[in-house]
């Protein structure tokens, strides 16, 4: 990844316009050629150093269901039920931390009525307890990963 | 009557043509110079229509942003905190806000404890290039919002097991990742 690269990521997180022609109007504020953009979205999509690159939705006004799930695991378990726990197709990103509670995922499910079975099911299919923090309020951060 | 007036009886709500649109465009953009073109073609719409939805969904507030979805360990942000604070419930709003200023901040959440294993309300996330930058960063933030004395935990992630947005499928369980 070079500058250019980091002025596009920067850019883009600002948002992306809704027009016909979004990336020749990007490529104009960041003064390079639009084909030149698009080949360099596509490398760093190619590289996973971008997941995904389009709208980000709000999953509650969609009706979907959000949360944050916490469970204790010990650790010569631990590879195992992360196994079982990202199989289903409702936990969006997973990671392990260092606490007793050690595991720590986001669900995002279609309904939010899902979220309350899914998490049954969780907890069925793994034997242990899970922990559920949904938001109650988000604090407003701007968005600045200075890449 | 353009295609947007006709859903102006269920103005907020996501339509049967929005969600199609959601279904599509939620993988990505196509790369191409007429991205919202080339999707319209996929569902029989036109490009103005793709455009005027994809609109009247950002002022809804349905679609949060148009973006980049960024990998922070490959860009070298290797370190990344969970920082839990325990904070009296009428205070929790105000510092919740006094946080948020802070540019290392990434997220700040409101959530319920689970007592009683866990005491703790108020969630931030903080990234940075290693343990130790993220560390001094907590503790000047807790000096900056008089916080010494308050009960706080720092969780660092040890390992990222799966990373991806939402994904919807409504009415339809093929194409999950």
């Amino acid at each position: 990844m070079d500058e250019i690269d980091r002025k596009i990521i920067n850019e883009l997180q600002g948002g992306f316009p809704v027009c016909e022609s979004p990336f020749a109007e990007v490529a104009e504020r960041l003064n390079m050629e639009e084909e030149d953009l698009l080949s360099r979205i596509k490398n760093m999509l190619d590289d996973g150093m971008l997941s995904r690159f389009g709208p980000m939705y709000h999953a509650e006004r969609l009706g979907g269901g959000l949360s944050l799930v916490a469970m204790k695991i010990p650790e010569t378990d631990f590879d195992k039920v992360a196994e079982q726990v990202n199989a289903f197709p409702q936990v969006a990103h997973n990671y392990q931390r260092d606490h007793e509670l050690n595991m720590w995922f986001v669900l995002a499910t279609e309904k939010a009525s899902e979220v309350d079975d899914t998490l049954e099911a969780i907890e069925d299919r793994t034997g242990y307890k899970v922990y559920n923090m949904p938001k109650l309020h988000e604090f407003y951060v701007g968005l600045r990963f200075d890449a | 009557m353009n295609s947007v007036a006709r859903d102006v009886e269920d103005n907020m709500k996501v339509s049967a043509r929005d969600m199609k649109l959601i279904q599509l465009v939620q993988y990505g953009l196509p790369l191409c110079s007429h991205p919202y073109k080339e999707i319209g073609k996929h569902i029989d719409m036109d490009e103005q229509e793709v455009i005027d939805r994809l609109k009247k969904m950002q002022e809804s507030g349905v679609i949060k942003r148009m973006g980049v979805v960024v990998r922070h360990r490959k860009l070298g942000y290797r370190a990344n905190a969970m920082v839990v604070w325990n904070i009296p419930d009428d205070q929790v709003k105000e510092t919740g806000k006094k946080i948020s200023q802070f540019e290392f901040v990434t997220l700040c959440y409101r959530r319920p404890r689970q007592l009683p294993q866990w005491p703790y309300n108020l969630f931030s996330m903080i990234h940075g290039s290693d343990r130790d930058a993220v560390t001094e960063n907590i503790h000047e933030l807790a000096r900056q919002c008089g916080l010494q004395d308050v009960n706080y935990e720092i969780l660092f992630s040890k390992r990222c097991f799966k990373q991806r947005g939402a994904i919807y499928h409504p009415g339809d369980s093929s194409g999950r990742d």
